[in-house]
């Protein structure tokens, strides 16, 4: 019963949603005020109606009502409440149903908080909005209802892939969709700006706070996906550089250039109708992700289902979005007069050029993506584009950004003298450059990668601290202290933020280039040496756990004679999926992890060992966290908010109850 | 990223476990020469995974490419006999960095040329912003002239 009223609700939020990409644009159009009010109303509704989908939904998952597909096919009732719950959205449909509830919830925020708006901005943004959500609810609807009920009910469920049963990929999904879809509440603010006519400072203000809590969550998404790779899957990469990761990254890397083209629209009225096209891609990237995610049609160790049918949908849906947003571009863009003038050398020059790195690296990543489709449909070449390829394609851009980025985070707007801002960041430069040939000094025999990550890590996180200091001005030192601590919140955010991304080169360069591996056949009770450590086997085990059954060694650390840590490396096998999963058990530190996975028995007696030490492996998700909460800081500027007019509280209102 | 499908994979055709993906058993005894297997398997693909180098995978099919490559090597072939003798036989799928050549090329140069092209476009619209900036800041020698005319009529 609940179940059905689930679909029927989802049903009448697609009626709903139908009627709400069409009226309020016609209202707007013609200067009807009651069909443009319809809009706020009805994006509430819609989202109330599919939050009471989707809890028809979750109700189903928590109950193990198996007399739902979606429930068979992705649960049992032996598995922990978290993951039964984790369930709702770790298959396909329920995952489109979790997209769909983030879509409404957007529009209904749009609509709670969009009281400054103009009414007719304000109804455009919601119809847009809407026609997005209708295209996903016909998708889903259409193509993959998760609502169908089974034609005989079995006792028990086949299980969540046990890879999934873990918490960092739990909330993985939620925070990806949030920032995913989160851009298209940006796509709208663009396609009603280009119907309208009119971009400006104020809409500026409006498409930044936006851009920058989707940011956020695609940060957390991502930063979430790479650790639970690196713990999980054993033997501690954390980044693959395969489509979906991709596909996450793209948007990332664009709602990133947005996030610095918005401030130069909303601070010096120039670069425009770049803006706008920088947020019509950066929904379309979120598009492309799905398309790749479900499509099939590149091959992806986590493409969630293969099926053509969904991805001619979804190529429908993105051709139509992405076709007719670029048209409307092309026809209004010119229109849009630039006010703001500038120098060659000055904050808004750099941050067009910390843009063109960023769309450019976008760029790299999509070619290398979609190359292998390309290859075979055009040249009849069957190829593979893998990490290799992108490492020395994009790390390039990456490099040359973080090495401008604290020189063009110091100039001012409009003219600036490059030499007073480099004057001022010698301090960063020399410790940058010192703590480089340290490491350079430390390392015998590799790469130099590590140096020169440590030295840029240097660089960003010295220079912006040099940034806050010289931002408060000549004064005593504590009266500095006093201005630094009480400076805008932004300020604060661009900071944190800018230092995270320095935290996070210094973890990936110091992974990649001093990792130590060890590989081995160990014995109970045997010692052996990993690095400056020693590890001993004591004993290896069978633990009954909830849902599956665990091959547990009891693995110690030393440091000399001292036992520092005992860690409990597993091998679990999950007998109803039946499938077998490694949890390696880590030893984390500030400075290093230590890394251990146990193997099979070997036929002499022992039991495989892998062993690592990872410098600086923490500091990979570390700074993104730092980066999130820059962002975070960034949202919560008394500016953003007074700038916002009626809309409170908005940092705490992108999360989802769920 | 995730290696459900893989192991789904080499479950459902009855091959090994989760065991590792490189085992004990198949390091080389010479450190240099393992540390060049490690490093060309980390280029090539494992053909019954999904996005996975041999040197990640623990497919069985991955694991008789590495003892593949370590042959060679022992066999005392350098770096680039050994990707060549794999290439010969599996094709270039197998190899995750394609080759820059033919239509290749398009891959590698597709990156650095976006970037000239956005430096340029930038640098014109920028010139452009600046130009205009000292149009609207001072009279130009012709509209002083014209200035001096009339304040002097």
């Amino acid at each position: 019963m609940f179940i059905e009223l689930g679909h029927f609700a989802l049903t009448l939020a697609f009626a709903i949603s139908l009627v709400q990409a069409i009226v309020p644009l016609i209202g707007a159009q013609k200067g009807w005020s009651g069909w443009m009010a319809m809009a706020e109303p009805a994006s509430i509704a819609q989202f109330l109606l599919t939050a009471f989908s989707f809890a028809a939904l979750t109700y189903a998952f928590v109950t193990s009502d198996f007399s739902v597909s979606l429930v068979v096919n992705n649960s049992h009732t032996l598995k922990p409440m978290l993951y039964k719950v984790s369930g709702v959205w770790g298959n396909h449909e329920g995952s489109m149903l979790l997209w769909v509830l983030i879509l409404t919830l957007f529009g209904a925020m749009a609509a709670w908080f969009g009281g400054g708006l103009p009414p007719t901005l304000r109804a455009r943004v919601l119809a847009v909005q809407s026609s997005i959500s209708a295209a996903f609810f016909a998708f889903i609807l259409f193509t993959s209802n998760p609502f169908t009920r089974m034609q005989a009910v079995p006792f028990d469920g086949r299980d969540l892939n046990p890879l999934l049963q873990d918490p960092g990929l739990a909330f993985h999904p939620p925070f990806l969709y949030l920032g995913y879809v989160g851009l298209s509440i940006c796509f709208s603010f663009a396609v009603a700006a280009l119907i309208e006519g009119r971009v400006d400072a104020a809409w500026g203000r409006w498409v930044r706070p936006w851009t920058l809590a989707a940011w956020i969550c695609l940060t957390i998404g991502i930063a979430l996906g790479s650790w639970w790779a690196y713990y999980e899957l054993g033997w501690g990469g954390f980044w693959f550089w395969d489509p979906v990761e991709n596909a996450s990254f793209m948007p990332w890397l664009i709602a990133a250039a947005l996030l610095h083209s918005a401030i130069v629209v909303e601070k010096r009225e120039a670069l425009k109708s770049w803006t706008v096209l920088l947020a019509i891609v950066a929904f379309g990237f979120s598009l492309i992700g799905a398309f790749i995610t479900r499509s099939g049609i590149i091959t992806s160790v986590h493409a969630f289902a293969s099926d053509p049918e969904r991805g001619m949908f979804l190529l429908l849906i993105l051709g139509v979005f992405m076709g007719g947003a670029l048209m409307l571009f092309a026809a209004r863009a010119s229109a849009m007069e630039a006010k703001g003038i500038f120098g060659i050398v000055s904050r808004e020059s750099a941050l067009v050029f910390n843009n063109i790195l960023l769309a450019v690296s976008a760029l790299v990543v999509f070619v290398g993506t979609i190359w292998p489709l390309v290859a075979e449909m055009a040249f009849a070449r069957k190829l593979s584009v893998g990490a290799p390829f992108f490492n020395i394609a994009f790390t390039p851009f990456m490099v040359a950004l973080a090495i401008i980025l604290p020189v063009g985070a110091m100039l001012p707007w409009k003219r600036a003298r490059l030499g007073r801002a480099v004057t001022r960041l010698v301090p960063a430069m020399v410790l940058a450059l010192a703590l480089g040939a340290l490491a350079w000094a430390m390392q015998t025999g590799r790469s130099a990668f590590g140096p020169v990550g440590v030295a840029l890590g240097t660089w960003l996180i010295a220079g912006a601290a040099v940034d806050l200091w010289t931002r408060a001005g000549r004064a005593p030192l504590a009266h500095k202290l006093g201005r630094i601590w009480r400076l805008p919140r932004a300020d604060w955010g661009k900071t944190v933020a800018h230092s995270g991304l320095g935290i996070t080169i210094i973890g990936v360069a110091g992974v990649m280039a001093w990792q130590i591996e060890d590989i081995r056949v160990a014995k109970v009770g045997e010692r052996f040496d990993l690095g400056s450590y020693g590890i001993t086997l004591d004993s290896v085990e069978r633990v009954q756990g909830p849902n599956y059954i665990s091959t547990t060694a009891t693995m110690g650390i030393w440091q000399g004679e001292r036992r520092t840590a005992t860690l409990y490396p597993e091998k679990r096998v999950y007998p109803v999926a039946g499938m077998p999963t490694t949890e390696a058990a880590l030893d984390n530190g500030f400075f290093r992890d230590i890394y251990l996975v146990i193997g099979d028995p070997q036929e002499s007696g022992g039991w495989a060992v892998r062993g690592y030490i990872k410098p600086f492996a923490n500091w990979i998700w570390m700074g993104a966290i730092i980066m999130a909460l820059g962002g975070g800081l960034s949202l919560s500027d008394r500016r953003v908010r007074v700038a916002a007019g009626a809309r409170k509280d908005r940092g705490a209102a992108p999360m989802p109850a769920e | 990223m995730l290696k459900r499908f893989m192991l789904v994979l080499s479950l459902a055709l009855g091959l090994s476990g989760p065991a590792f993906a490189v085992e004990p058993s198949e390091v080389l005894e010479d450190p240099a020469e393992e540390a060049r297997a490690r490093e060309i398997s980390k280029g090539l693909r494992c053909l019954v995974c999904r996005n996975e180098s041999i040197d990640d995978s623990n497919a069985s099919l991955a694991k008789d490419l590495r003892l593949l490559v370590r042959e060679r090597i022992e066999a005392g072939d350098s770096d680039e006999e050994v990707l060549d003798y794999v290439v010969g036989r599996y094709g270039e799928y197998v190899l995750l960095k394609p080759t820059a050549t033919g239509s290749n090329l398009v891959l590698y140069v597709a990156g650095p040329a976006m970037l000239g092209l956005g430096l340029l476009v930038a640098f014109a619209y920028i010139r452009g912003r600046r130009g205009r900036e000292v149009g609207s800041e001072g009279l130009s020698p012709e509209e002083q002239a014209r200035l001096k005319e009339i304040m002097g009529d």
